[in-house]
């Protein structure tokens, strides 16, 4: 009680308003998405789900490789294996200038009919893509990166959605595959929801990312918009935005399942997350134009500036959190080096529950995230509501984003490139 | 466009952020009603055992006890430093209950007062206290250290008064205190037997200062080994 007390300053006063700020636009996007999800549930049950088609168009997926030897021969198992019509399956194998004995591993697929080898110089993703583009002649065309593999059924329900005249390109629902330790669990969780945010997106006609594995075009995208670009090394998320630009609409079949090997440390994690945040913000430089401008309903108005939005505030929510630790630590350390230790005991009096406003927030703010959670998994079929890697997601997952976000935005400002691994 | 969409969702957030700030001004003000109430008690407190000390000015020293003491003012101050702490020194209500507070300090001092001129220092309650001013303006860098020495202090020597004043608290009764004791802003400041020592003073230099705290752990210690004695012998007992 002695303790001397923290002068309201106008600092204090700045960073409370900001504070305020934030908490409303989070709650603001958190609840327009809910109202979303309960929008179009309702509508979509009232759609009768289209099974199989009687004619199947012609498919072709790139596998882009560097260095891949051990994990490729998984993923092209896995295509062989896909419930599809073969004669109208084709598979392009593209070693992008690999230095080890990746070459040599795929040469068992040299006289499969579906199978096309191609080979040519490092000179990274989206050129292998574009030079095995050069060679598709099939209706669709899609990429699956060598560390992913596709679920049997996956491409047919990918397929159907093509059906619909308007759609462009569609997305899949990407899940970790094999889970281990502590980072593979939080990714499992996190992967889980954005299954859940790739289908809002769907409904509000707002995706504004093609993902690596198993993103299915009309080949007729690239014939009018050109290839791939390098796109600051995320060529998944510019092709999406130039589509977009171009009124092109995105799908996403949430029980088309695509598994993927997640980085196992924490340095390949860091160094893929700064790869993707530094990406998205640079070429949200780019289509910045895109921002803010009703011609691209809910894409322009509300999820790209929620995405920015969402790197900013997980900085400075993150930032505060760890300034508070700090100053705990500090005056937790002054006190002990004061006194030495001693233990206070808990007080169980109802007048030291804090009841801030930003506690009533929070809570209702969790409350959201539990749903999310919970509907993601649904959407995963994954068997229970709520798991173990929830947890993990929920205690570690705010703690780790501002490590990669600040040095992705230190990247920006400082126009300093990244590498792709 | 869904420009209706996005105003219902603006409407839905608006009503959650007032329900929030509805929330907290409700519980927030129910802990200043709780605050209220403890001081309107210790006031009751005060003035009672006030009354019955001059009622009985004749009361046989052994009969009076530290019950005449009020024991809720630390808990009232442990209070009144959360709010102070979450809604600000600067606030009004906050300001108001803390000058209340304040007074009720001096009125509980004035009572000991009595009871020590009444008894001598020696009485049950054994008169124990220490005054400590102090500043949360900023100006007081050594205030935070010394708050944790007398916390400590406190909860080792229940007996023990600690009464803590805001140097800067806009009070006359406390500005009088402050002259009878011609106490300087050289914070922190702690009185102890009508002489203020200035700076910041650790446990054991305060334990100096005050000696009869070194008794109480002489006392505790023969306390200890008296009662591990006993245990010991039951147990021996026990056994045989």
């Amino acid at each position: 009680m002695f303790v001397k007390y923290v002068k309201i300053t106008t600092m204090h006063l700045v960073s409370e308003t900001v504070t305020y700020i934030f908490l409303f636009t989070a709650l603001y996007i958190e609840v327009f998405f809910l109202i979303t999800y309960f929008e179009f549930r309702e509508k979509e049950r009232k759609i009768p789900a289209v099974g199989a088609l009687d004619k199947w168009p012609s498919v072709s997926v790139i596998v882009p490789v560097w260095n891949e030897g051990t994990t490729v021969l998984k993923t092209i198992f896995s295509l062989l294996e896909l419930n599809y019509p073969k004669e109208k399956l084709s598979i392009f194998i593209v070693d992008d200038g690999s230095t080890d004995k990746t070459w040599n591993v795929i040469q068992r697929f040299s006289r499969n009919k579906q199978i096309k080898l191609l080979k040519k110089e490092n000179g990274g993703k989206y050129t292998a893509l574009n030079h095995a583009l050069e060679f598709v002649d099939t209706e669709l065309v899609g990429c699956l990166d060598a560390d992913s593999f596709v679920h049997p059924e996956a491409l047919k329900r990918i397929v159907v959605q093509f059906e619909d005249s308007e759609i462009m390109a569609v997305t899949p629902s990407i899940k970790v595959f094999e889970p281990k330790g502590l980072l593979g669990f939080i990714q499992k969780a996190e992967y889980m929801m954005g299954i859940f945010f790739r289908k809002i997106f769907y409904y509000l006609n707002a995706i504004y990312v093609t993902p690596g594995p198993f993103s299915i075009f009309r080949k007729s995208v690239f014939d009018k918009l050109g290839n791939y670009k390098h796109a600051y090394n995320t060529e998944d998320i510019e092709i999406a935005l130039r589509m977009r630009k171009n009124n092109m609409k995105i799908g996403n079949v949430h029980n088309a399942f695509i598994y993927t090997i997640p980085p196992a440390n924490f340095l390949s994690l860091y160094r893929q997350r700064l790869r993707w945040v530094y990406g998205f913000l640079k070429n949200a430089i780019d289509y910045k134009d895109m921002f803010f401008r009703p011609q691209y309903g809910n894409l322009g108005m509300i999820v790209l500036p929620a995405a920015g939005f969402s790197i900013l505030s997980t900085m400075f929510f993150g930032a505060k959190i760890i300034l508070s630790w700090i100053n705990l630590l500090l005056l937790k350390i002054e006190e002990i080096s004061t006194i030495g230790l001693s233990f206070h005991g808990f007080n169980l009096d109802f007048f030291y529950i804090n009841t801030d406003i930003i506690v009533f927030i929070s809570l209702i703010a969790i409350f959201g995230t539990f749903f999310i959670i919970m509907t993601s998994r649904e959407l995963a079929e994954e068997k229970n509501r709520f798991g173990f890697d929830s947890i993990l997601f929920l205690i570690f997952y705010t703690l780790l984003t501002p490590i990669w976000m600040s040095k992705a935005i230190y990247n920006v400002v400082l126009s300093k490139d990244t590498k792709w691994r | 466009m869904e420009w209706k969409k996005y105003a219902y969702t603006f409407l839905i957030t608006a009503a959650i952020f007032i329900t929030a700030i509805l929330a907290s001004n409700y519980f927030s003000q129910k802990k200043i009603t709780e605050i209220k109430d403890i001081e309107s008690q210790i006031s009751i407190d005060i003035s009672a055992s006030e009354t019955q000390f001059s009622l009985l000015s004749e009361l046989p020293c052994r009969e009076i006890s530290s019950s005449l003491l009020s024991k809720e003012l630390a808990t009232l101050g442990d209070k009144l430093s959360y709010m102070e702490e979450n809604r600000g020194s600067d606030d009004s209500e906050v300001l108001s209950l803390k000058k209340y507070y304040s007074l009720l300090q001096i009125k509980d001092f004035l009572l000991l007062q009595k009871i020590k001129d009444q008894c001598g220092s020696n009485s049950t309650n054994s008169g124990l206290f220490i005054m400590y001013f102090y500043s949360n303006k900023g100006d007081c860098g050594d205030c935070q250290k010394e708050g944790f020495v007398l916390t400590k202090l406190r909860q080792d020597y229940p007996d023990l008064r600690v009464y803590s004043f805001d140097y800067n608290l806009d009070l006359s009764a406390l500005e009088t205190l402050i002259s009878i004791y011609n106490i300087d802003k050289r914070l922190p400041v702690i009185l102890i037997n009508e002489k203020a020592y200035y700076g910041f003073k650790s446990v054991d230099d305060i334990k100096n200062i005050l000696p009869a705290l070194k008794v109480i752990d002489v006392e505790n210690a023969k306390a200890a080994a008296t009662a591990e004695k006993t245990k010991q012998s039951t147990t021996t007992k026990g056994q045989q």
